[in-house]
C-alpha cells in the first residue's frame, strides 16, 4: 500500500520532529545546568577580578586563566570541615531515628487492632496540614526554656535542638502507613503461628519487605534535613553547632564578597549531594513521585 | 488451631503493644507540633517577648496584635508578595513542569540524561542556589545583565536586579522556578505513565491529531495530578523563605518581603513573639484553606498530602 516516496517523506518528517525535540531538550538542559557549571568553573579560578570579568562572556563556563584550588583552601579555612560534620551528623541522626519512630507508629496503625486507632489515624492525617513554619516561633520560645540532661536550661545552640523536633513527621508516617497496608497479611499470620512476637514480626517480616518505602522516606527526610535553613538560623549562634546552610549564608554576608571563595564553598556543599543523587537517581525520582498522587 | 489461640491471647496486649509502638512518634508530634501550635494561638493574644523582661510582665492584649497587622506595611507587603508569587509562579511552573514531563516521557536515547539534568536543581540546597544566582544577578558585570545586553543589542540593562524595587521579586521568582520545576516534572511524569496507552490508540483511530490527543486525553487524565501540583506549589509559595532571606532579607524597602521572612524578623530578630505568633496563625489559616481545598477537590482523601 505504502509507496516509497510516502514512506521517505514520513521518515523525514519523523526525523525532523526528533531533531527538534533533541534541540529543545538540549536548550533546556543548558538552562538548568548553566548556574551549576558556572559555580563549579568559577570556584577553580583563583583570580578574583577574572572571576567577575569572565561573567560577561562565555569564558564564565570555561576554565581559563589562573586556575587552582586556592578558593577551596580559603573556604576550608571558614570552618567548612566542622560545619560539614555538623550537617552530616544532624542529617544521619534525624533520618535514622525518624525511620524507626515513624515506621513503628505506621505499623501499629496499619496492622494492629486497638482502641483509639481510627482517632489516632485522623489526628496524624490532620497534623500533615500544620506546616512547621507556622509553629517555628512558639517552638523557639519553648526550646529556649527546655532543660537538657547536662543540666543546661536551654536547647539553643545544640545539636539536639536541630534533630529532635524533626524526628517524627506526619507525612512520613502516612507514607509508611500506605505502604504497610498493601503488604499481604499471610506472611505475618504464618509468623504468628510460629510464635513470633509483634516486634519480631515487625523486624523480620515487615522491614525486609519495606525497603522501597524506607528508601523513599530516608531520601525525603535527608534532603529536608540537609537543606534546612530557617530553624538552624534561629537556634544556632556561633559555628559550633551550625550546619552548612547557615554557614554559607553568614560567609555570604561578609563584605567585601569574595566570589571565588563563595563559589568554592557552594561547590563543596553541592558536589557530595550531586554525587549521591547520581548514584541513587532512580530512588530519588521515585521518592519525589511518591509524594504525589496517582492518576 | 494453635494460631487461633495465640491470636486471641495476643489480643489482650495488642492494644498495649500498639500504643507502645505509637508512643515515641506521638509524643514527639505532641511536644513539637501540637503544643507549639496551641501556644501560638495563646501567645497571639499577648505581648510576649522572646526573652521576658522582668520589669515588663507579659500581658493579655486581646485582639491588638491582629488589629495592628493591617497597619503593618511589612505584613501587608509580605502577604501581597505571596499572592503575587502564586499568581505568577504557579501557572508558569506547572505548565513548564508538564511540558518537561511530556518531553522526557519517551523511550529515546539519552532521555535519562535529560531527566537527571532537569531534576538536579531540586537536590541542590536553596541557600547555595540563592548565592549563585545573587552572583549571576550582579548589578554591573553580572551574567544575566550581559546576556540581556547581548540579545537586545545593548538596548536592555544593565539592571540592579536585587536593589530595584520592581525587579527584585521577579528575579527571585525566576530562580525559584528554575529550582522547583524538576520536582513537579517528576510528579507529572509519574502521572503520565499511569495513562493507559489504549486511550491514545483509541484517539488515533478516531483521527485525533497530537494536539487533540493532548487536550482530550492527556489533560483530563492528569486532572488530579494537576490539582495536586497546583495546590502543593501554592502552599510552597506561602512558605517562601530561604532564597529571600539569603538574597535580600525582604528588601529593598520590603519590596521582596514575604510572610515567612516577616515572621522570622518580628519573632526572632525583634523578639516580639506575641506579634509573630499572630502572623503565624494568619499564615496557618491561609495554608489550611489551600489544604482543605485540596482534600475536598481530590477524590481519595488518603492519597493526598
Amino acid at each position: 500500500m505504502m509507496n516509497p516516496s510516502y514512506s521517505l517523506s514520513y521518515r523525514l518528517k519523523k526525523a525532523t520532529r526528533l531533531g527538534i525535540r533533541y534541540l529543545l531538550m538540549l536548550a533546556l538542559a543548558i538552562f538548568f545546568l548553566f548556574p551549576i557549571i558556572f559555580m563549579l568553573v568559577s570556584s577553580i579560578k583563583t583570580n578574583e577580578l577574572q572571576v567577575v570579568r569572565d561573567m560577561s562572556s562565555l569564558n564564565a563556563f570555561v576554565p581559563v586563566g589562573e586556575l587552582g584550588f586556592d578558593n577551596y583552601r580559603d573556604a576550608l579555612s571558614q570552618d567548612f570541615g566542622h560545619l560539614m560534620f555538623n550537617s552530616v551528623l544532624i542529617m544521619l541522626l534525624t533520618v535514622g531515628i525518624g525511620l524507626l519512630v515513624n515506621s513503628m507508629i505506621a505499623y501499629a496503625l496499619s496492622r494492629l487492632r486497638f482502641r483509639g486507632k481510627s482517632f489516632l489515624l485522623t489526628v496524624i492525617l490532620a497534623l500533615i496540614i500544620i506546616p512547621f513554619e507556622a509553629v517555628a516561633i512558639p517552638l523557639l520560645v519553648m526550646v529556649n526554656q527546655f532543660p537538657w540532661f547536662d543540666g543546661s536550661m536551654s536547647w539553643l545552640d545544640t545539636y539536639h535542638v536541630q534533630i529532635i523536633p524533626f524526628i517524627a513527621d506526619a507525612f512520613s508516617i502516612f507514607l509508611f502507613y500506605q505502604f504497610f497496608l498493601n503488604i499481604p497479611r499471610d506472611l505475618e499470620e504464618a509468623a504468628l503461628v510460629d510464635g513470633a512476637s509483634l516486634f519480631m514480626i515487625f523486624r523480620r517480616v515487615i522491614l525486609p519487605l519495606s525497603r522501597p518505602i524506607f528508601a523513599t522516606v530516608a531520601i525525603l527526610q535527608a534532603l529536608a534535613s540537609w537543606n534546612r535553613f530557617m530553624w538552624p538560623l534561629m537556634v544556632t549562634r556561633g559555628t559550633d553547632f551550625r550546619p552548612l546552610t547557615v554557614g554559607i549564608q553568614s560567609f555570604f554576608g561578609q563584605d567585601p564578597k569574595l566570589w571565588g571563595d563563595l563559589m568554592a564553598y557552594a561547590s563543596m556543599i553541592t558536589i557530595p549531594v550531586l554525587i549521591v543523587f547520581l548514584l541513587f537517581q532512580k530512588w530519588f525520582v521515585q521518592s519525589v513521585a511518591s509524594t504525589g498522587i496517582k492518576g | 488451631m494453635a494460631g487461633k489461640i495465640r491470636r486471641q491471647g495476643l489480643h489482650a496486649n495488642e492494644t498495649v503493644m500498639a500504643w507502645l509502638f505509637s508512643a515515641p512518634a506521638l509524643i514527639l508530634l505532641i511536644v513539637f507540633l501540637v503544643a507549639p501550635f496551641l501556644i501560638a494561638i495563646a501567645l497571639s493574644f499577648t505581648d510576649q517577648r522572646l526573652i521576658p523582661n522582668p520589669n515588663l510582665p507579659t500581658q493579655f492584649v486581646g485582639l491588638r496584635n491582629y488589629i495592628r497587622l493591617w497597619e503593618d506595611e511589612a505584613f501587608l507587603r509580605g502577604i501581597l508578595n505571596n499572592f503575587y508569587f502564586v499568581l505568577v509562579v504557579v501557572p508558569i511552573q506547572t505548565s513548564l513542569a508538564l511540558g518537561l514531563a511530556i518531553l522526557v516521557n519517551a523511550k529515546i536515547k539519552g532521555m535519562n540524561f535529560f531527566r537527571t539534568v532537569y531534576f538536579a536543581p531540586v537536590v541542590t540546597a536553596m541557600t547555595v542556589i540563592a548565592i549563585v544566582w545573587a552572583f549571576l544577578y550582579n548589578p554591573g558585570e553580572g551574567m544575566i545583565n550581559a546576556f540581556l545586553q547581548a540579545i537586545s543589542f545593548g538596548q536592555l540593562g544593565p539592571y540592579d536586579w536585587l536593589l530595584n524595587k520592581k525587579l527584585v521579586f521577579p528575579a527571585i521568582m525566576l530562580l525559584s522556578i528554575w529550582q522547583g520545576v524538576g520536582f513537579q516534572m517528576v510528579i507529572y511524569l509519574a502521572g503520565l505513565q499511569e495513562i493507559p496507552v489504549s486511550l491514545y490508540e483509541a484517539a488515533q483511530i478516531d483521527g485525533a491529531n497530537t494536539w487533540q490527543q493532548f487536550t482530550k486525553v492527556t489533560l483530563p487524565q492528569l486532572r488530579n495530578t494537576s490539582i495536586f501540583v497546583i495546590l502543593s506549589t501554592t502552599i510552597l509559595a506561602f512558605k517562601l523563605f530561604d532564597q529571600v532571606q539569603v538574597m535580600t532579607s525582604g528588601g529593598p524597602q520590603n519590596a521582596s518581603m514575604t510572610t515567612m521572612v516577616h515572621i522570622v524578623q518580628v519573632g526572632w530578630s525583634q523578639m516580639k513573639v506575641g506579634y509573630a505568633s499572630a502572623i503565624s496563625i494568619i499564615f496557618f489559616l491561609i495554608v489550611l484553606v489551600v489544604s482543605l481545598v485540596q482534600r475536598f477537590v481530590l477524590p481519595d482523601e488518603e492519597e493526598v498530602r
